[in-house]
C-alpha cells in the first residue's frame, strides 16, 4: 500500500490540527508526499473538528472523501463520518466514550488515566495505535514525537507506546525510498516568498484565512529582523502600509474581503502616489461575513476591480505553496519595480492547508530592480518617463523633497487640476501596465498540466490546482492555470488553449468569475463545475463531475 | 522648487484672513529655526489628511506625504516608525481626525509613537462648505444641520488625556508667538504629542471675537500634574461659556 487517506476527528480545542501535523510528519519520514484538508467551525472550544491527511508517493495537494482510517476520539466523529468509509477501511476508536460495531477499540480513556497524563494526549494515544494498524515501527513513532512534541515528551511516547501494543496491525505502508519534504501551510510559504524578496514590514488586523501569515510572521520578526503590526484596524493597516513604502520599506498587508473593503481607499492611494504595496487577500465564501472558516474563491472580480479611479495593479493568483513562495516574492519585486498595489489571491484551502514543500522545484527568483533617483538633476517624484517608472527617493535623502500626494499632481508631487498635466499624469500610470506585460513575458504566467495535447481543457485558477491538475491527469484532460490576472497575459493564455476545442472551468465560486473574466478575451467557457457550499473539491467527486 | 523660508511654488488658495496662515508661518518658523540649529531638513516630513488644512503639504518645501480624509494619524506612525531619526509633524483637520479618523488618534496616543499631531481645530467643515464637526457647539447650524446640531460636541483634550496621549496642548491662531511656543515644545517632546489649535475659519464659523474675549495663557501650570491637567482640560469643554486656556496642558 503506497496511497494512504487517514481522517482525524473530535472537538474543536482537542488538538486535532496538532496530531494531524504529527500524523503527516510520520508518513513524511517514509518517504511520502502529503497533504492535510483542515475543517472546523467558527468556535474556540467545541464543535466537530477533523482532519484529512493523505499521503501518496508523488506530490499531492488535495484530499478525498473515502478514507481508509477513521480516528474517532468521540462519537460524532464515527456517526458523522461513516460514509466516507469502505469495507476495507478501518476505525481506531476509544471504546471508553465511542461504541462501533466494528473497528479497533482502543480504551483510550483508561489509559490516559492509568498514565496520569492529560486529556489532550489521547491524541497520542490514538496515533500510537494508528501507526501499529498500518504497520508502521515504533521507532520512526519516536522519532517524530521526539522531533516535534512541543512538551512532555516521555509522557506523550508513554501512552503513544500504550496505544501501539494495544492496537493490532491491519495494514501495512511501504517505506518509500525518496528524500522527505518539509511540511508547510500556503501561508508560510506566502511569508517566506515575501521575505525572500526583501520583506521589511508586516502590518495585518486579524482575520481568517491570512492570520496565519501574521502569526507566522510575528514569529519570525526577530530571525529576519521584521517589523510585525497589529494596528487598530485595516484601514490603518493599509495607511499605514503607504507610510512604510514611502519612507522606503518594503511592506505587505494581509486580510480578507471584509478588511480588504476597508481598504480599498488605500489601495486607490497607492496607485495615485505611486507606493508599492503588496496585499494578501485571503477570499472566504461571503458576501460580508460568510463562512468564516471555510473557503472560496469568490474574489477574483473585486480584487481586480477594488478601488475607485482607474489604475494599474498586478494580481496574481498561485496554486500550491512553491506558487505561493514564487509569486509572493515576485510580487513584492514587481510592485516596486513598477511602483504600484500587488494583491495575491489566496484563500483557506491554500493558506491553511498543510503540503510537503519542494523548494528544489521553483525557479530561481531574480530581483528586477528598483529606479533610484541619481542624485544629479532636482528630485521630481513623480517625473515623467518612457515606462511611467519615476525614480525613488526617500525621507532623509539629502536634497531630495519627497513629495506625494493623494490628489492629482505635478511631477514634485504638488497639487494640480490643471488638464493637460492631468492627463500626462493620468497616462504615466497607466503606461506601467504596459511595461510590466512586456516583463512577465519571461515569466510562466499561465501553466499547462496534463495531456498537453487534448482538445479538451479543465480551465482552474488558485488553490483548485491540486485536486484539478490530479483528476484532470487521470481523465486525460489539457489543464490550464493562469497565475497572473492583472495584467493579463494574453498571449501566453491563448497559446495554452491552441487547439481546444471544450473548455471545462471548475472554480469555488457560485458565478464562475474566472469563465466571465476570459469571455471578456473572447474565450467561451462550454461548462462551468461551481462549488460554493465552503468546502474544496475533493478528488473523488471532481473526478465524478467530469466524467 | 528650492524658495525662501521653505515655500513653495504652489500659489495659495486659503481664504484671506484664514487661521491656517498663522499656523503655516509659525511652523515654517520653527521648522527654519530646527534648521539653522543643524537638525537637517531631508530629516523632516509633514503629513497632511484631506481638508483646507492640508494644503499645508503643498506650501511646505519639505518631505510630505498628502494622505486621505482622516488618514494623517497611521501614516505619521508608519513613518517613524520605519525610520526613528525623522521628525514627523502631521497636520489634520478636526473633521479629517476627531471625526472620520479617530480611532487611529486613541491608538496612536496610547502607543505614545514619537510622532506631532497638530490639529488645525476651526470646528467646521470648509472644503465642504460649511457642515458641523464633532467640536461645533451644541445647536451648530451648518449646511447638514440646519435646524441645529443636537449633539453636544467631544472635548478632544479630555479624550486625549484618557488615552494616554503624552503632551497635550491648545493654540490659538491668533497671537503667533505662542503657537510657535507650543509647537516647538511639542516637536522637542520625545513621545507623542497633540497640540489642538483654535483655528478660526473666517468663512463658515468667524469665532475670533468670542475666542479673543475667553483665552488666556497659562501661567504657573504644572503640567506634569495629571489632576491638575486634566481640571485645566475640562474648564472649557467646547460648548460652555468658560474661560480657554491656552499652552500645554498635560506633559508627561
Amino acid at each position: 500500500m503506497n496511497n494512504i487517506s487517514i481522517l482525524i476527528a473530535g472537538r474543536a480545542g482537542d488538538g486535532i490540527d496538532k496530531s494531524s501535523l504529527i500524523i503527516s510528519r510520520i508518513l513524511t519520514q517514509l518517504g511520502y508526499r502529503i497533504y492535510i484538508y483542515r475543517d472546523y467551525p467558527s468556535v474556540i472550544r467545541g464543535g466537530h473538528t477533523f482532519s484529512i491527511i493523505r499521503c501518496s508517493k508523488d506530490k499531492i495537494a488535495a484530499h478525498s472523501d473515502k478514507v481508509d482510517v477513521l480516528l474517532a476520539l468521540n462519537q460524532e466523529s464515527v456517526d458523522l463520518h461513516k460514509a466516507r468509509l469502505s469495507d476495507n477501511s478501518l476505525i481506531i476508536y476509544d471504546s471508553n466514550s465511542v461504541k462501533s460495531d466494528k473497528g479497533m477499540a482502543i480504551p483510550i480513556a483508561e489509559i490516559i488515566k492509568e498514565a496520569k497524563a492529560l486529556d489532550l494526549m489521547r491524541n497520542s494515544c490514538i496515533i500510537g495505535a494508528m501507526c501499529k494498524a498500518i504497520g508502521i515501527e515504533k521507532n520512526v513513532l519516536e522519532d517524530v514525537f521526539r522531533a516535534y512534541m512541543p512538551r512532555e515528551i516521555d509522557l506523550n511516547l508513554k501512552v503513544a507506546f500504550r496505544g501501539f501494543s494495544e492496537a493490532k496491525e491491519f495494514t501495512r505502508i511501504e517505506k518509500i525510498e525518496q528524500k522527505s519534504l518539509p511540511v508547510i501551510a500556503g501561508s508560510e510559504a506566502i511569508s517566506i516568498g515575501l521575505i525572500k524578496a526583501g520583506l521589511k514590514t508586516y502590518i495585518a488586523y486579524p482575520m481568517t484565512p491570512s492570520s496565519g501569515m501574521l502569526h507566522f510572521l510575528a514569529g519570525k520578526a526577530e530571525d529576519f529582523s521584521l517589523k510585525v503590526i497589529h494596528p487598530e484596524n485595516e484601514i490603518a493597516v493599509m495607511l499605514m502600509a503607504l507610510g512604510f513604502s514611502y519612507a522606503g520599506d518594503r511592506v505587505a498587508v494581509g486580510t480578507s474581503g471584509g478588511g480588504f473593503c476597508l481598504m480599498t481607499e488605500g489601495l486607490s492611494f497607492s496607485a495615485m502616489a505611486e507606493l508599492p504595496v503588496v496585499i494578501l487577500l485571503g477570499q472566504r465564501p461571503g458576501p460580508s461575513t460568510g463562512l468564516p472558516t471555510y473557503t472560496g474563491q469568490t474574489e477574483l472580480n473585486f480584487a481586480l476591480s477594488a478601488g475607485h479611479g482607474e489604475f494599474s495593479r498586478f494580481v496574481t493568483a498561485p496554486g500550491d505553496p512553491e506558487e505561493a513562495y514564487y509569486w509572493s516574492a515576485v510580487s513584492l519585486n514587481m510592485a516596486w519595480k513598477y511602483q504600484m498595489p500587488a494583491i495575491i489571491l489566496c484563500d483557506k484551502t491554500l493558506n491553511e492547508g498543510i503540503y510537503s514543500f519542494d523548494m528544489g522545484s521553483i525557479k530561481k527568483i531574480d530581483d528586477p530592480g528598483v529606479s533610484l533617483w541619481d542624485g544629479i538633476a532636482e528630485y521630481k517624484r513623480y517625473q515623467n518617463t518612457p515606462s511611467g517608472v519615476s525614480p525613488l527617493a526617500f525621507p532623509s535623502t539629502k536634497d531630495a523633497v519627497v513629495k506625494v500626494n493623494s490628489y492629482e499632481h505635478d511631477e514634485f508631487g504638488v497639487t494640480t487640476e490643471d488638464k493637460n498635466l492631468t492627463i500626462m499624469m493620468e497616462d504615466k500610470r497607466l503606461r506601467k501596465d504596459k511595461y510590466l506585460l512586456e516583463e512577465l513575458e519571461g515569466y510562466e504566467t499561465v501553466k499547462v498540466y496534463g495531456d498537453k495535447n487534448s482538445s479538451t481543457a479543465l480551465l482552474f485558477w488558485g488553490s483548485n490546482k491540486g485536486v484539478c491538475v490530479e483528476a484532470g491527469t487521470k481523465l486525460g484532460l489539457r489543464v490550464v492555470q493562469p497565475i497572473v490576472f492583472s495584467p493579463f497575459p494574453l498571449r501566453q493564455f491563448k497559446e495554452a488553449l491552441k487547439g481546444v476545442k471544450k473548455i471545462i472551468c471548475v472554480e469555488n465560486n457560485a458565478a464562475g468569475q474566472l469563465a466571465d473574466f476570459v469571455k471578456r478575451y473572447g474565450i467561451n467557457v462550454d461548462e462551468r463545475i461551481l462549488k460554493y457550499d465552503g468546502r474544496p473539491f475533493s478528488l473523488d467527486e471532481l473526478e465524478q463531475k467530469l466524467r | 522648487m528650492e524658495k525662501a523660508n521653505l515655500a513653495t511654488y504652489a500659489k495659495n488658495t486659503w481664504c484671506p484672513g484664514c487661521g491656517n496662515f498663522a499656523i503655516l508661518n509659525s511652523i515654517k518658523a520653527v521648522l527654519m529655526a530646527l534648521i539653522e540649529e543643524g537638525f537637517p531638513k531631508e530629516k523632516i516630513v509633514i503629513v497632511s489628511g484631506i481638508g483646507c488644512h492640508a494644503k499645508i503639504s503643498d506650501y511646505l518645501n519639505v518631505n510630505s506625504f498628502y494622505s486621505l480624509h482622516g488618514r494623517v494619524v497611521p501614516v505619521c506612525e508608519a513613518i517613524k516608525l520605519a525610520n526613528p531619526e525623522l521628525k514627523v509633524i502631521g497636520f489634520a483637520g478636526d473633521g479629517d481626525t476627531y471625526g472620520e479618523g479617530l480611532e487611529h488618534l486613541i491608538f496612536a496616543a496610547k502607543r505614545n509613537i514619537d510622532i506631532n499631531i497638530f490639529i488645525h481645530n476651526n470646528r467646521v467643515y470648509g472644503l465642504t462648505t460649511g457642515q458641523y464637526t464633532p467640536t461645533s457647539p451644541l445647536g451648530f447650524k451648518g449646511r447638514s444641520t440646519p435646524d441645529g446640531t443636537k449633539e453636544p460636541p467631544i472635548n478632544p483634550l479630555e479624550l486625549m488625556i484618557a488615552s494616554h496621549a503624552s503632551f497635550i496642548a491648545r493654540g490659538y491662531s491668533h497671537g503667533i508667538e505662542l503657537l510657535k511656543k507650543i509647537f516647538r515644545e511639542a516637536i522637542g517632546h520625545k513621545g507623542f504629542s497633540l497640540v489642538d489649535v483654535l483655528q478660526v475659519c473666517v468663512t463658515y464659523f468667524n469665532m475670533y471675537e468670542y475666542y479673543n474675549s475667553k483665552v488666556y495663557e497659562l501661567k504657573d501650570h504644572d503640567p506634569s500634574d495629571y489632576n491638575k491637567a486634566l481640571t485645566k482640560i475640562r474648564e472649557w469643554d467646547y460648548n460652555n461659556d468658560a474661560r480657554i486656556a491656552l499652552g500645554v496642558l498635560y506633559k508627561k
